[in-house]
């Protein structure tokens, strides 16, 4: 085999005591898609860190095409064809498309930053991704979070890049933009560019990467070719034990008495005119391509959107909460798992315990003033509920892996009592193990009475999870699926508007 | 020209207020819409108008600088004792001013990235240092400055070219159309055009605008984040120091007034936030600051020709600067989804 592109020996490195990686080997080849897998916390987004140059070990030694190289930045991991797609979107929202996808070397001419060169370039690059219909002059901060990253797809590509790394890369695509990155990574394949794919996709990794590396807790566990290993033992290779049933059983489908009922729910050009009705105890998928409402539908009925249209019910109470603070303290609390954890979901300086506590301070105070012995008490309640991993709950909430943060977030929203729970997509970037818990957790929920409504980009757990399906497309109900009738194919129909043969 | 409006709403709002402002000024005026008015006010805006927009620079960043009153005051009090000779001389003076100014900033941008201050914290010293410094070299208000110059950069072009001699005095044919525009809004807008419009569009400057907008993002992009925070340090001093030189000639003296220097650079922040720059960066530019400096401007033109107690200026000067600012944002009624209201 020909010498690897990126090779790294015996590198090591921990953050405040914890090993992060430890004794790690790694090495890719040119014209190669090389899948790395492995649980939140075992150490791939580190890996990429350090490849990237955004982190530097503490220990070991990185090799370019056999030349020991100490990275000191991005800039410099830049300029030697190493190029990351970050999970953490890295576009500027307060710049233009065009300035985003040439922001590290714009086209110059008499040494400032030549616009038009720079618009043709955006086009150029907009239309190897499909996405001819983003304007290069529109701010990124207009785009929809699926238009970000591709717009981040096409802004690697246009650095040329020589090892590509993309990290959960597709968790917020639709199906659409997750075949053109297909089709993409084939291209960089045959051009002899060696890409990094991280993703909690089994699928995807399935489809895509021809060599597959396993990390676990920090370790390389190990690397192989595709296809010698069955999906069960890799399963088993992440996380060192069998997985059974992936979702908790469903209960049969029943008459439920109706908790929220929506009549004609409109709001600008998102909602048209959305029914549904959730019922108690019931868990309710919503399901369609991504940006066809699923959001919006849940932000009005959490009180953040405002000028919303329709008849809506929740409990006895009609109409809809006006604020966040009003949808959790009504007679029906509601609240909301968001869709970015790190933005909208915790507040990340601050410790575990003040972000568990915090939309539950008035159960712990007496008065104005917060009663220290009631607060642990709920705090240390809420961490064994969902059974977070931490250290302390003094430490900060960045501190944790994505899963145990999404855990965090729930036990935030479950400390109010809420009799509706929305779900924005909670199990985006969360490693299988937090995922099977939180379905457990779902179940659990509904069976003491909660109603859920869970949006999903993911269809298999739509489908494992709920009792029934609605699908939305362009703003509208589409599909109500019940039972045996959730399938992948029924789904899928749904999502993209086949009336024919849905009927 | 909708995109333009829908990507600029602070700065359309901006010019609105300005035009509302100053063209009802000069209806009530009685000599309104004259040259002589229109001079002296520019003449009272320059200061303030460069103090503006070397508030912006860090602004943008996401920071805030409260030395740049105080770097105004310390190159007024410089250009005072160097503002007088030969014309080589004077230009030398000049040129020295906004060196130091300049040389200021510079030293606020090392401090902050490689002392890793806090700019607001690291900005408050350094600015008591540059008036210390400003009392050292001017302890009683004084100084000479070129008559000439004096006359000429405060008065329309008219003047400036009869002073100097250059089109025939004046009186050349091609000048006719320009003579009435003040020379004051000229160096203004000019510095503005020629330094920040070329350097908003070199690779640092367009920096600037991504560490305010999403810093880690920026980082993670390779951008040279510490070559754009001292750029906009200095860029900052530089300006301030165009404001100081312009103040010393304007008034032939240099004086080290410590409250004149916290004033400006309030009101420096105030014009900012007039202009639509959005205080946690990323948004916003100079022009946009210097036309916020006109509207503050505007409000206290409005004491010289309504009959107010003075002792009520600063009340009703607070008060339109709130109704103002309120204006400006006034976006966050139009926001149909609550959470855009914290992006």
């Amino acid at each position: 085999m020909q010498r690897p592109i990126v090779e790294l020996s015996d590198v090591s490195i921990s953050f405040a005591g914890v090993k992060a990686l430890e004794g790690v080997d790694f090495s890719c080849h040119a014209g190669t898609t090389h899948g790395i897998l492995g649980e939140n916390g075992a150490g791939k987004s580190t890996l990429i860190k350090i490849i990237s140059g955004v982190l530097k070990p503490d220990y070991g030694t990185i090799a370019l095409n056999g030349k020991t190289v100490s990275v000191s930045g991005p800039a410099e991991a830049a300029d030697a064809g190493i190029v990351c797609m970050f999970q953490e979107l890295s576009l500027i929202p307060d710049l233009s498309v065009a300035d985003n996808i040439s922001l590290q070397r714009p086209p110059r001419r008499l040494g400032l930053i030549d616009k038009r060169a720079q618009i043709v370039r955006a086009e150029k690059l907009l239309s190897r991704v499909r996405c001819e219909d983003v304007d290069p002059r529109a701010m990124v901060r207009d785009l929809s979070l699926s238009r970000r990253q591709m717009i981040e797809v096409a802004k690697a590509l246009g650095r040329d890049p020589k090892v590509l790394i993309l990290d959960e890369a597709t968790s917020a695509l639709t199906q659409r933009d997750v075949e053109t990155i297909y089709g993409l990574l084939d291209e960089l394949r045959d051009d002899g560019v060696c890409s990094l794919f991280i993703s909690h996709r089994m699928h995807e990794i399935d489809a895509l990467c021809d060599r597959l590396s396993v990390f676990r807790n920090g370790h390389h566990v190990e690397t192989f070719a595709k296809g010698e290993r069955s999906d069960a033992e890799i399963v088993r290779l992440m996380i060192g034990r069998d997985v059974t049933a992936k979702f908790p059983p469903k209960p049969a489908p029943r008459e439920r008495a109706p908790v929220v009922q929506l009549d004609d729910l409109r709001w600008q050009d998102r909602l048209k005119g959305i029914s549904l009705t959730l019922g108690r105890g019931e868990i309710l998928g919503i399901g369609g391509l991504d940006g066809q409402g699923q959001k919006e539908l849940l932000l009005a009925l959490f009180g953040v959107l405002k000028g919303v249209g329709g008849t809506v019910t929740v409990g006895e109470n009609s109409g809809l909460p006006p604020s966040p603070h009003a949808a959790k303290t009504g007679r029906n609390r509601i609240a909301l798992i968001p869709e970015d954890r790190k933005t909208e979901g915790l507040m990340l300086s601050l410790s575990i315990a003040d972000n568990i506590i915090a939309a539950a301070l008035d159960k712990v105070s007496s008065g104005a003033v917060i009663d220290r012995a009631r607060l642990d008490a709920a705090v240390q309640d809420g961490m064994d509920r969902l059974r977070i991993k931490a250290g302390s709950t003094e430490d900060a909430v960045k501190t944790l892996s994505g899963g145990n943060q999404q855990k965090v977030v729930l036990a935030k929203w479950l400390m109010i009592a809420p009799d509706v729970i929305l779900m924005n997509d909670p199990t985006r970037g969360i490693d299988v193990g937090t995922k099977q818990e939180i379905f457990r957790m779902m179940r659990a929920l509904a069976d003491e009475g909660k109603s859920i409504l869970f949006y999903s980009s993911d269809y298999a757990e739509l489908i494992g999870c709920s009792d029934r399906v609605i699908v939305l497309y362009d703003g509208q109900v589409v599909s109500e699926l019940t039972g045996d009738a959730i399938t992948e194919e029924a789904i899928v129909a749904a999502s993209l508007n086949m009336q024919g043969e849905m009927a | 020209m909708t995109r333009w409006i829908g990507q600029n709403r602070g700065f359309a709002a901006a010019l609105a207020l300005f035009l509302a402002l100053y063209l009802s000024y000069h209806l009530i005026h009685p000599r309104g819409f004259s040259t002589a008015v229109l001079v002296q006010n520019s003449n009272e805006l320059v200061a303030i108008g460069f103090v503006a927009m070397a508030q912006t620079v860090p602004v943008l960043l996401g920071g805030l600088d409260l030395s740049v009153g105080a770097i105004m005051t310390l190159a007024a009090c410089v250009a005072s004792w160097l503002l007088d000779g030969s014309p080589v001389q004077i230009a030398l003076g000049m040129i020295a001013t906004l060196a130091v100014g300049a040389g200021f900033g510079l030293i606020n941008g090392l401090i902050v990235v490689y002392g890793r201050l806090q700019p607001i914290i690291a900005t408050l010293a350094t600015g008591a240092i540059a008036i210390g410094l400003a009392l050292l070299i001017r302890p009683n208000p004084g100084g000479t400055v070129d008559g000439d110059l004096n006359w000429a950069l405060t008065n329309s072009i008219y003047d400036f070219a009869e002073t100097y001699g250059i089109a025939n005095g004046g009186e050349a044919a091609w000048l006719q159309p320009f003579i009435n525009i003040p020379v004051p809004l000229i160096l203004l807008f000019g510095t503005a055009c020629l330094v920040w419009l070329p350097f908003k569009r070199t690779v640092t400057g367009r920096t600037i605008y991504a560490v305010g907008s999403a810093e880690g993002a920026a980082f993670a992009s390779g951008l040279p984040i510490d070559r754009a925070r001292i750029a906009a340090f200095t860029l900052a001093g530089f300006f301030a120091a165009c404001g100081g030189l312009y103040l010393a000639i304007q008034t032939s003296t240099g004086n080290a007034d410590v409250v004149q220097a916290g004033a400006y650079t309030l009101n420096s922040i105030a014009a900012v936030v007039l202009g639509g720059t959005a205080l946690l960066g990323g948004t916003g530019g100079v022009i946009a600051s210097i036309l916020g400096a006109m509207i503050l401007r505007a409000v206290s033109f409005y004491f010289r020709i309504l009959d107010i107690d003075p002792l009520l200026q600063p009340l009703i000067e607070g008060i339109v600067l709130l109704a103002a600012v309120s204006a400006v944002a006034f976006r966050t009624f139009r926001v149909k989804n609550q959470l855009e209201l914290f992006r």
